[in-house]
């Protein structure tokens, strides 16, 4: 194995286990989706949703959720000298970035694992259009883990954290979330779903992923400067 | 002395070093040269910039103005050339607190590149020379703060620095502790750069002294 590759392994590896040690954020978010169905569900009055209404619902909510463990995904590094560990290593330190972007779209898949089943029984009357939207919770994972990655480094040594990540992020994933419900809409349409510019809305997320995957790698390492 | 001594480039040449945080100077006109092989003691009150020269020599701050030539590479243009030749131990211990003691010295071994067996071999060595072995698998955050303090000079040291970089060394640890660290960041450990707030212990080990004052240039004596 590379030396990059055993360091991304390595990041990797760490927060997944202290995520699994310490259930910090995949508790919080999950609970915070289905705490958002439930609100969903009487607040509209209604036992069933399809097309947009459904997609924005979805989104909304995973987004939301999604939030909570980007507001957390530096913190460790911040407050037990993380930052300083990768800078004295002979990395690249762009690795720390891939390592944080692939641990957040494992703890947003996580996430889906559950909140999209409980979407399922809560709103929609048949599953047909599940298969296919795991292609769109797979490419719009990507774009936010690059994006609240980006983020969530630029945010980590401020006091107000947890303010800034909201405020920067969600106005940067507006494109994404258009893209992704987009994609989503058709295939939750009331009588089955259908793949009306589906393709269309995939490539969208596919470059929004390229270009912030690009940024992330291009400008990480001086985000890491003193 | 020999002729190629005589031309052997210092560990550490530093001249009109100057670090300002925003308007206010934390270091103005500092210069030194350290000999490889040999130890550096600073002094100086709280707030004499002892730990930003240090962060400065690690490539963890980038220097203000002067110039700063480590190990042969000229900072800050040339840190990339450093990164894994410094052993750096700072107040901070840099471990993992929802890790154990050994997952984060095997962490720390991948990032530095060390095979496995010879990783695990180094950590088993540095653990029994700090006596930590049996309480290696617990998590840092269950840790006293003196075993931490024992775990990361394990850190510093695990993957063979050519400089040592020592930020009060023996805080929090005691006694015992102190002996058993002296033996992995000691003065038989290579050149060493150290900060403390205790010269009567390391004074009498020092080849060089640097004294850093607020406001005022450094002395070398």
């Amino acid at each position: 194995m590379t030396p990059t590759r055993a360091a991304f392994a390595a990041i990797l590896a760490k927060d997944l286990r202290a995520e699994l040690r310490t259930l910090q954020s995949l508790p919080a978010m999950a609970l915070f989706s289905v705490t958002t169905f439930v609100i969903f569900r009487f607040g509209l009055d209604r036992t069933s949703l399809s097309g947009s209404l459904a997609a924005g619902v979805l989104w909304a909510t995973l987004l939301f959720a999604a939030v909570l463990g980007i507001n957390r995904l530096f913190v460790a590094e911040r407050e037990e000298g993380g930052f300083d560990a990768i800078r004295l290593a002979p990395i690249d330190r762009s690795v720390l970035f891939g390592a944080k972007v692939a641990a957040l779209v494992i703890y947003l898949a996580a996430l889906e694992l559950v909140a999209v089943p409980i979407f399922a029984v809560f709103f929609l009357d048949g599953a047909g259009g599940l298969g296919p939207l795991i292609a769109v919770l797979l490419l719009a994972d990507l774009g936010l883990a690059a994006t609240g990655t980006l983020i969530s480094s630029m945010a980590v040594n401020s006091r107000a954290r947890d303010l800034l990540v909201p405020l920067v992020l969600l106005p940067l994933v507006v494109p994404l979330m258009i893209a992704a419900t987009g994609a989503t809409e058709p295939l939750l349409a009331l009588g089955g779903p259908s793949y009306h510019r589906f393709g269309t809305w995939l490539m969208v997320l596919g470059l929004y992923d390229l270009i912030f995957g690009l940024v992330g790698y291009a400008v990480f390492d001086f985000l890491l400067e003193d | 002395m020999p002729p190629s001594q005589e031309k052997a480039e210092p560990a550490i040449a530093v001249a009109g070093l100057r670090r300002d945080y925003g308007d206010r100077p934390a270091l103005d006109g500092v210069g030194f040269e350290l000999t490889a092989g040999a130890s550096l003691v600073v002094l100086g009150p709280n707030g004499a910039g002892k730990t930003t020269l240090l962060r400065v020599l690690a490539t963890l701050l980038r220097p203000s103005g002067g110039e700063v030539r480590v190990l042969g590479c000229s900072l800050p243009s040339e840190a990339w050339k450093l990164r894994g030749r410094i052993g750096y131990l700072g107040h901070e211990p840099l471990l993992y607190r929802d890790l154990s003691g050994r997952e984060n010295l095997r962490f720390q071994a991948r990032l530095h590149g060390l095979e496995r067996a010879a990783a695990e071999a180094r950590i088993e060595e540095l653990l029994r020379a700090v006596e930590m072995e049996r309480r290696a698998d617990e998590r840092v955050a269950e840790l006293s703060a003196g075993m931490r303090q024992r775990l990361s000079i394990c850190r510093c040291v695990l993957h063979r620095p050519q400089l040592l970089l020592l930020d009060e060394p023996d805080s929090n640890l005691d006694v015992e502790g102190r002996e058993l660290a002296r033996e992995l960041i000691g003065p038989g450990a290579g050149t060493r750069v150290v900060v403390t707030h205790d010269p009567e212990r390391h004074l009498p080990e020092a080849d060089q002294v640097l004294r850093l004052g607020i406001g005022e240039a450094a002395v070398v004596s």
